[in-house]
């Protein structure tokens, strides 16, 4: 049992090391705006340990510098963190009977630790469940780490024009949509391909006729078309699910 | 902390921002609490991943303007960086790296 743990703990910390190095940039990425904004250290490190966001954490810098409404940053939250109901479409297998843990796996559930959880395939005397956990505990460690770093440097260096550097997050998430394209086999179109069309296409749809019409809340009619997209796309999808066992 | 705010409501904004985070997080797992998870939300479950990663690029271009100078062309650039970089290096925090520094770069001294 001893064994099995250390076993499952080292293989958390190596698959979370790539969440290490993006959550440290991203992380403090957000603590330079928030220093920038006039806050001080302490601020990220209640933000990070509280709303562990790394988009809103971003978005919320601006509410929180202008001391917005309560409805307004209730609204603004529900828009940029929606899909992470899709997130736990994906887990509720995954997650089912992991007792405590399971609480703070929810709480904790980001974009990143999402993208591990879900693709992860784990070899033999890997305890599943603790895995799950260290992963999400793992990586939320990283992110106060950063969050506070940045926060404190940003406070320290003053005169440092951090302009840019939330571009950290599209940074992020362009890597990994390159590594699940070129890792989805050796097929020439996968299932996990057409699935990222879909959520490209439909999102950029759904940008441009938004823009069209003035309407800045993209990514709700965003979600609608995805998820109406595969459920269309079904016959086809799901008859492919024999051939890339991997996933 | 800014001039113009108090710790109190700061602290009242962070409190129902994280609590709607939750509230979203938490959904699905409450709505499917018992019994067998319903086919076609297995199904979506499992064929959603790569489309919400399509979905959150999309999401971060989507402030650039394209009929105005410079076009997107610090992002653009930047992230064709970050996908060359990776697709040769396979190393996360390199590709992340030189992609943000890079971006820093174009907006602060190029553009």
């Amino acid at each position: 049992m001893k064994n099995n743990n250390a076993k499952t703990l080292k293989r958390a910390l190596r698959d979370t090391l790539p969440i290490l190095a993006g959550y440290l940039v991203l992380g403090v990425g957000f603590g330079f705006m928030l220093a920038k904004a006039g806050f001080e250290t302490y601020w990220a490190l209640i933000m990070s340990c509280t709303m562990y966001a790394g988009s809103m954490q971003y978005v919320g810098v601006g509410l929180l510098a202008n001391a917005v409404s309560v409805g307004y940053a209730i609204m603004m939250t529900l828009l940029v963190n929606i899909r992470h109901v899709f997130y736990g479409v994906s887990l509720i297998d995954k997650y089912r009977d992991t007792g405590w843990r399971r609480f703070y796996m929810i709480f904790a559930l980001t974009d990143e630790t999402y993208s591990l959880v879900s693709t992860t395939e784990l070899p033999e005397g890997v305890d599943k469940k603790n895995y799950y956990f260290f992963v999400s505990l793992f990586d939320q460690l990283y992110w106060i780490c950063g969050c506070c770093l940045g926060c404190f440097l940003g406070n320290f260096f003053d005169s440092f024009n951090s302009a840019g550097i939330e571009y950290a997050m599209t940074a992020l998430f362009v890597c990994i949509f390159a590594d699940q394209w070129v890792t989805s086999g050796r097929k020439l179109i996968t299932k996990r391909h057409i699935s990222a069309i879909v959520g490209i296409a439909s999102t950029l749809l759904s940008l441009v006729v938004c823009n069209m019409l003035g309407n800045e809340y993209f990514l709700i009619p965003s979600m609608i078309l995805i998820l109406v997209s595969l459920i269309l796309l079904r016959p086809v999808l799901d008859r492919r699910e024999g051939d890339d066992n991997a996933e | 902390m800014p001039n113009n705010v108090t710790a109190s409501y700061t602290l009242l904004l962070i409190g129902v921002i994280a609590l709607v985070t939750l509230l979203l997080r938490a959904m699905p797992f409450i709505l499917f609490r018992s019994g067998k998870t319903p086919e076609m939300v297995t199904y979506l479950g499992k064929v959603m991943p790569p489309a919400v990663i399509g979905m959150l690029v999309i999401y971060c271009f989507k402030d650039i303007s394209f009929t105005v100078y410079p076009y997107g062309l610090p992002e653009l650039i930047a992230a064709m960086a970050v996908v060359v970089l990776h697709i040769f290096r396979r190393n996360t925090l390199l590709s992340i790296g030189v992609g943000t520094v890079l971006y820093m770069v174009l907006i602060q001294l190029v553009f």
